[in-house]
């Protein structure tokens, strides 16, 4: 029964199909504020569904020269890491449904295969577009990525735990600790864009440079998944930011927490949306210099603020 | 992959940046661009014969179409020079209404580039807020003129349509709202990083190459070239009415954002002057149908550059020949300087800074060796046959294409 109940939460709640909707819905409230934000009206709710069954019921087309396995696998590969981690971020209490001391890292480095699976799609998809596109993805994977670690572990070292469940216990018993964390929240945010190749950081699917960069060839459902695992993405980081970083009212009953759960993820996306709104791409040059010159000094500031109150208190 | 490798990126003739079917195979050494090879042609629509076969009033509404966007340039430097061919001397009234339907069609135009523009850097935001604003000209536009584009306002020895009286305090609103607007757009770009930082030092062109490479308009202007035939050669009603001729030294995408903004002003002043003095009067004369023998050239400012027409007529009702010289032409020399050591990614908004408009540009050539080879005329099935039969040799199979005609299979 035990092993029953545990499959369930693996597949459904709060697991795979919870994600996969949640995923749907952040991505209409993307588009949806991205639209009201630049006075547009903006896709009805279940345009996100219709998109999926209308991809999935496409030809998908693999090119002639493409390495057929890779290109094949990758997108499954980049959902299937994305649920993973998803299973290992605590979302309303300090109990996801799997966890052990150490998960951080490997939700880190879990949520950090999708951005390789565009990598590799795009390079064995063997067009001069994805090619540029899978480039240009692993580049600023190395501007962004050093940032976003070191902006997720200072929370970390200050709990001194490695497990995102015990950070939570951490700041559970010492509330309002985490407002200390703040830059590192912003520092998150702003690599996340990043993550998710949005504006600014969009250079990897510039569609008036590259086409749409790695993803160029991909049609069909082989997209689809893509796509569902980009939008899974944004809900596992943005519930990675917010039980780091806001970890408050994780102790509230089902019905209180998961309200406030949802309400901390549609903030994350809502912040998202508006930076995606006010900014133009920043051409690849660019991000790197910003990420390493600006963002990844701040990080680092985080991790000194963080050392200097656990000395204090 | 190495530094050193050049890759060969095929940006058109389809692609997603491009709204016209060009070709600009660039090689790249990285991200940095090596050289690029540019190629029109693909838009040929013989439009200079078609006029040649049609009436002059035919064919005004045919130069009407060169362009989608600036149409009303071509189709009043073409009546102009005919009008200039048969002596025509216009009322005053209608050389106003053109003014003033001129100035908005720039505004539209300047507009629509400047969501282009702001979609080429990624930043899809500038893109909806200036064409939402950019509604508001067009709406204007076809409440003057009956349509959006292509107005058909003009004809030979005036125009077609009176701005009735209570037209103006429209025009007049439009024309504030806009000016507000575009106050708040020149704050932007001179003040949101992102988009100085992705303008600003990309696509130089200094004022020297400006003037060998014979850049007009916008283009010319950004790299100091003091140059505007509505000041220089005035036409229509440019004479009675001041305005600043903008230039700027940034010599990059930067100077002609702001040129551009700053010419929208400029139209927006011009047009509350030629409404205040507007004169009262017929709006048309009646010209003849017959055109007397001559020829003229005649220069138009357009929102893209100077634009120019030649016409030759011959007595009878069609014209001998009609050249047309569009703006885009002039400036797409300089493209390839512009790109010259840029990245792929400042590829895009390099040419949509000279505002292209490769439909207008694309005329045919043809260089014949002096051999004594005057080629030969085909009929359209013996064309069909050729396309078919050259196709076939390359290896495409036609075996279950049907052709109209009966021609190959």
């Amino acid at each position: 029964m035990n092993a029953l109940l545990d499959l369930l939460r693996i597949l459904v709640f709060p697991g795979m199909i919870f994600l996969v909707v949640m995923g749907m819905a952040g991505q209409y409230l993307d588009r949806k504020l991205y639209a009201r934000l630049q006075n547009r009206v903006g896709p009805p709710w279940y345009q996100p569904v219709a998109d999926l069954f209308k991809l999935l019921g496409k030809e998908s087309v693999i090119p002639e020269e493409a390495d057929k396995g890779m290109f094949r696998i990758a997108p499954v590969f980049a959902l299937a890491a994305v649920i993973t981690a998803f299973l290992y971020i605590p979302l309303w209490n300090a109990r996801p449904v799997l966890s052990f001391q150490g998960d951080l890292v490997v939700v880190l480095y879990l949520l950090l295969i999708p951005t390789l699976t565009f990598f590799l799609g795009g390079w064995y998809s063997r067009s001069i577009f994805s090619t540029l596109g899978a480039v240009r993805s692993i580049t600023q994977l190395f501007a962004y990525e050093i940032p976003l670690l070191i902006s997720l572990l200072s929370p970390a070292l200050l709990a001194n735990t490695w497990s995102i469940s015990g950070m939570v216990q951490y700041y559970a018993e010492h509330p309002y600790r985490w407002l200390f964390n703040l830059i590192g929240f912003g520092v998150g945010l702003i690599t996340l864009l990043g993550k998710l190749e949005r504006v600014p950081f969009d250079a990897p699917e510039a569609e008036t440079e590259i086409v749409a960069g790695s993803f160029t060839e991909y049609s069909g459902r082989h997209l689809a998944f893509f796509r569902l695992a980009i939008d899974s993405e944004a809900i596992a980081s943005s519930s990675l930011l917010a039980a780091v970083f806001l970890p408050f009212g994780m102790g509230l009953p089902l019905w209180w927490g998961v309200p406030l759960y949802l309400a901390k993820v549609a903030g994350i996306l809502f912040v998202l949306a508006v930076l995606r709104t006010v900014f133009a791409r920043l051409r690849m040059d660019q991000m790197i210099n910003f990420c390493w010159r600006y963002v990844a000094p701040i990080a680092f500031l985080q991790v000194i603020i963080d050392l200097v109150i656990k000395e204090v208190f | 992959m190495s530094d050193e490798r050049v890759v060969t990126v095929p940006i058109g003739p389809q692609h997603p940046a491009l709204k016209e079917p060009e070709s600009f195979m660039v090689d790249l050494r990285g991200e940095k661009i090596d050289a690029v090879r540019m190629r029109f042609g693909y838009n040929h629509r013989g439009i200079e014969k078609g006029c040649e076969q049609r009436s002059y009033t035919q064919d005004l509404y045919l130069v009407e179409r060169v362009c989608g966007i600036c149409s009303y340039a071509h189709s009043t430097a073409f009546v102009q020079a005919v009008e200039e061919i048969a002596g025509l001397e216009l009322p005053r009234r209608a050389v106003y209404i053109r003014t003033i339907i001129a100035e908005l069609e720039r505004v539209h135009s300047h507009l629509l580039w400047l969501g282009v523009a702001g979609h080429e850097i990624g930043f899809d935001t500038l893109l909806m807020y200036t064409w939402r604003d950019r509604e508001q000209v067009m709406i204007l536009l076809a409440r003057l003129t009956g349509n959006r584009v292509n107005y058909g306002m003009n004809t030979l020895g005036g125009v077609r349509r009176d701005i009735a009286p209570e037209m103006i305090p429209e025009i007049l609103k439009v024309v504030d709202s806009l000016e507000e607007r575009v106050k708040y757009y020149i704050n932007l770009a001179t003040s949101e990083q992102t988009v100085i930082q992705r303008l600003s030092g990309v696509g130089k062109l200094t004022r020297e190459d400006a003037l060998s490479l014979g850049t007009v308009g916008p283009t010319a202007r950004a790299s100091g070239v003091d140059r505007d035939t509505r000041r220089d050669d005035p036409y229509l009603a440019y004479r009675d009415v001041s305005f600043k001729v903008i230039t700027d030294t940034h010599c990059d995408v930067y100077g002609r954002t702001v040129v551009r903004l700053g010419e929208l002003l400029e139209s927006f002043s011009i047009v509350r002057q030629l409404i205040k003095n507007i004169p009262d009067g017929p709006i048309a004369i009646k010209a003849p149908r017959r055109i007397p023998e001559g020829e003229a050239v005649s220069r138009y400012e357009a929102p893209r550059g100077e634009d120019v027409h030649y016409v030759r007529g011959n007595g009878s009702e069609k014209p001998e020949r009609v050249k047309v010289r569009a703006p885009t032409l002039a400036n797409t020399q300089s493209v390839s300087k512009m790109l010259e050591d840029g990245y792929l990614a400042d590829l895009p908004i390099v040419i949509a800074a000279i505002d292209p408009c490769f439909s207008c540009t694309d005329r045919m050539v043809s260089l014949r060796e002096n051999d004594g080879n005057e080629g030969r005329t085909m009929s359209w099935e013996e064309v069909s046959r050729y396309g078919v039969e050259w196709h076939k040799a390359r290896g495409i199979d036609f075996s279950r294409v049907r052709i109209p005609g009966g021609a190959g299979a």
